[in-house]
Formats: C-alpha cells, structure tokens, sequence
C-alpha cells in the first residue's frame, strides 16, 4: 500500500519505552534494556482475557449497590444506574449525562471495540484498517475516564462523616467497577495495534 | 518523510517507526509547534518541542510543589447544621480502604497519588542532571519507571470526579471547594505539560548511548 517500507521488511523493530530502532532479532532494548518484541507477545490471546474478565466483572458493577446513604434515620442503597437516574430525575441531566458517559457509555464502548478488533485481526480483514487504527487510539485515550465513579464514591464516602444525621459508604459494586477499568485497560495495553496491517502481509510472530 | 536505503540497527537513530502500524521513515527536525503524522495509520510521529529542558525543570519543580498543596489541604469541606468536616486527597483513598474493597483503594491511591507523586520526583530528577548536561544516575530505570506510570496517573480524572463530588454533596448540605482543590487543578495542567511522551527527547539529547 502507497509505498510506506514496514520496518519488519527492514528487520527493525521498534522500542515501545524508548522509541529506539532496535535489531529484530534483539531480546532487550539496547539502549534502555527493555523487552523488545516484534509484536507483542500472545496479543490476541491476552485482550480476549483480559476483555472477558473485565465483561464478567462488569455484571456485578451493575448489580451490586456501589454506595450506602444513610440521612436522618432513612437508609438507601445506590448501584451505578440508580445514581444517574437520581441525578436526573434531580433535575442536573448535564451530571447525570456526564456520570452515564463515564461509567456506562465508556465501558460499553471499550467493550464493543475491542471485540470488533480482535474478530477482525483474527479473520486478518482488510476492511477499514486506518479507521480502525483510529478507533483503537480513542478507546486508549477514553478508557481511564470510567474511574470517575471510583473517585466520586470515595470523596462522596470521606466527606458525609456525621455519626446519627448522615453517612455514606462504599458498597462492594465499586471494588468490581474498579476492576472493570483496570481489566478493561490492561486489554487496550495488551493489544498491538500493528495486528491490523499484518492482515496485508504474511504473519509476523 | 522520504524513503531511503535500509538502516541498520546500529547505525544513528535518524528512524521513526510507527508505533500503531510498523511504518518506517526517517525521521526529519521539527519546528516547534509542528507535528509528523504516519501517512498509513494518521497516529502522530512526533511533536516538535514547545519547550526547553530548562522549563521542563522549573514546571516540576512548580508541580511538586502544587502536589503538596494538593495533599496537604483539603480539596472540599462541607456543613451540615453545624456540624464541619473535610477531606483530603489521602482521606479519600482512605475511605475506600473498608472491609472488602480495599483492593480498589490501592488503584485509586496509585491513581491519584503514588503515580504523580513518583511522575514528579522522577522527572525532575531526570531534568536537574539533563539542565547540566549529564546522565543521571539510574536514568534508564527511571525513564522506564515514567513510561510505565503514565497510563495510570489520573489527575484529569480526579478533578472532575471532585467537582461531580460537589455538585452531587450541594444539594443535601453546604459545600465549600478548600485550597486543596485550586492546587489540584493547576497541577493537572502541569502534568499534562511534563509528564507526557515527550520526554522520551532526553534519550536523543543527553546521547544516551547502548551499552
């Protein structure tokens, strides 16, 4: 395609802490002495893993409350949903559309693109490869914004202290919502974006 | 971006490959303020430098000191029918370290604390020895230690899940933003500033060569 060299076609690699052009035989970086891997290592294997674990952790996320209010003697118990439709119904929808997108929008997000990536990288299709590209660096530049709820919950949980008129709790929801992230962040990490163009030449290991 | 004859690896590094796509080019000065972008995939290449080493340094130091601000005072206090309480960044990472979920404080510590904290010293002292031109010592751990950081530093985050906080407390009771707060937003800026890719220049500049 247009003519671009590969660095592979070259018998280079690049470093990925560095950024130094490495001998493709080379096991460690020689400037840095980072691992160097032509692509990395079990990539497909690894994303689905960490992507599953992250999907399973996803259905306690939901169900689970995440935080435990307890004002004037009434007690209530919040999962994520149940937060936003508060706020909503509240009357801030600019909060609660932005508390959606975090915690619900993005996952969901991650989850449904990096599957596409890995189905098409597995059936080495050619379609739309640059546009894929492009979405493989949105979701490594959204993925982290999902631990807003995590933050929320614990400034929310340190700061309504009052022992008899009001307190709140974290509640075992946000410790799988937490882990959903950190999963879902290492799949992004663990996935080598390059695995989209070998589909254009012979397999690279 | 021009294609030429196949470099070796232990020729001058006067190559950039992709780092989504494999491309290979040779790389070319930028301006400041100018950017390369791979012909294949569009990710970016590489960023002409907007500052020196020189600023580098005096925004971590600026930063480091922020941090303390930032950790030192609250960064929200409420009331509620005389009765007053605050929390600090450390205070909310000690909240969620209850019972089951502990685990989870560990990230949101590292997230919010460990990660820049160590991003900050790191950085300045990889620039201090880079001002006067030498290597530090332990340069490439700690070059390896801010690559590995970086995805898990989370301030832009944090701040915004400070004001939801707010926004969220303000309804039930009086809510004031502390000092802790205003130091936390001018640190994200500064992070954003020093503590991204572009500091990978220190290997080209100081000539760090293989061993």
């Amino acid at each position: 395609m247009n003519g671009i060299p590969f660095a592979r076609e070259h018998k280079v690699t690049l470093c990925h802490v560095c950024s130094y052009v490495c001998a493709e035989d080379d096991e460690a970086c020689p400037r840095c002495e980072s691992a160097v891997h032509p692509r990395k290592p079990d990539s497909l294997r690894r994303t689905w893993a960490f992507l599953l674990a992250g999907l399973i952790f996803y259905i306690p996320a939901n169900t689970l409350p995440v935080m435990f209010t307890t004002l004037l003697g009434s007690s209530s118990e919040n999962t994520i949903m149940s937060g936003v439709i508060e706020f909503a119904e509240g009357g801030s929808w600019d909060i609660a559309i932005l508390i959606f997108i975090a915690s619900v929008l993005v996952p969901c997000i991650k989850f449904l693109v990096l599957g596409m990536l890995l189905v098409t990288c597995q059936r080495r299709s050619q379609w739309a490869m640059r546009e894929r590209s492009r979405l493989y660096r949105f979701i490594e530049l959204i993925g982290y914004w999902s631990m807003l709820d995590v933050l929320v919950v614990a400034l929310v949980a340190a700061l309504v202290q009052f022992r008899g008129l009001s307190t709140i709790e974290p509640r075992l929801g946000i410790l799988f919502f937490g882990l959903v992230v950190v999963m879902t962040m290492f799949a992004a990490m663990s996935f080598d974006p390059r695995l989209i163009w070998d589909a254009e030449v012979e397999d690279v290991r | 971006m021009t294609e030429s004859p196949p470099p070796h690896a232990d020729s001058a590094q006067h190559w950039i490959i992709c780092e989504h796509c494999d491309s290979l080019y040779e790389s070319q000065a930028l301006n400041k303020g100018e950017t390369a972008y791979c012909l294949r995939c569009a990710a970016v290449l590489d960023r002409g430098h907007r500052m020196s080493i020189e600023q580098l340094l005096a925004l971590s130091v600026a930063a480091g000191i922020l941090f303390i601000f930032a950790n030192v005072f609250p960064v929200i206090s409420i009331s509620m029918q005389g009765l007053h309480n605050a929390v600090t960044l450390w205070g909310s990472v000690h909240a969620l370290a209850q019972g089951q979920i502990t685990l989870i404080a560990l990230v949101a510590g590292l997230a919010i604390i460990f990660a820049p904290a160590l991003q900050i010293a790191l950085l300045f002292w990889v620039l201090a020895h880079a001002h006067r031109g030498e290597i530090a010592p332990g340069f490439r751990t700690c070059m390896r230690t801010l690559e590995h950081l970086r995805p898990w530093s989370m301030l832009e985050v944090c701040l915004l899940g400070i004001l939801v906080a707010i926004i969220k407390l303000a309804g039930m009771l009086d809510v004031h933003p502390g000092v802790g707060l205003w130091a936390m937003a001018m640190l994200m800026v500064l992070i954003v500033l020093i503590a991204g890719k572009d500091i990978r220049r220190l290997w080209d500049e100081l000539g760090v060569e293989p061993e």
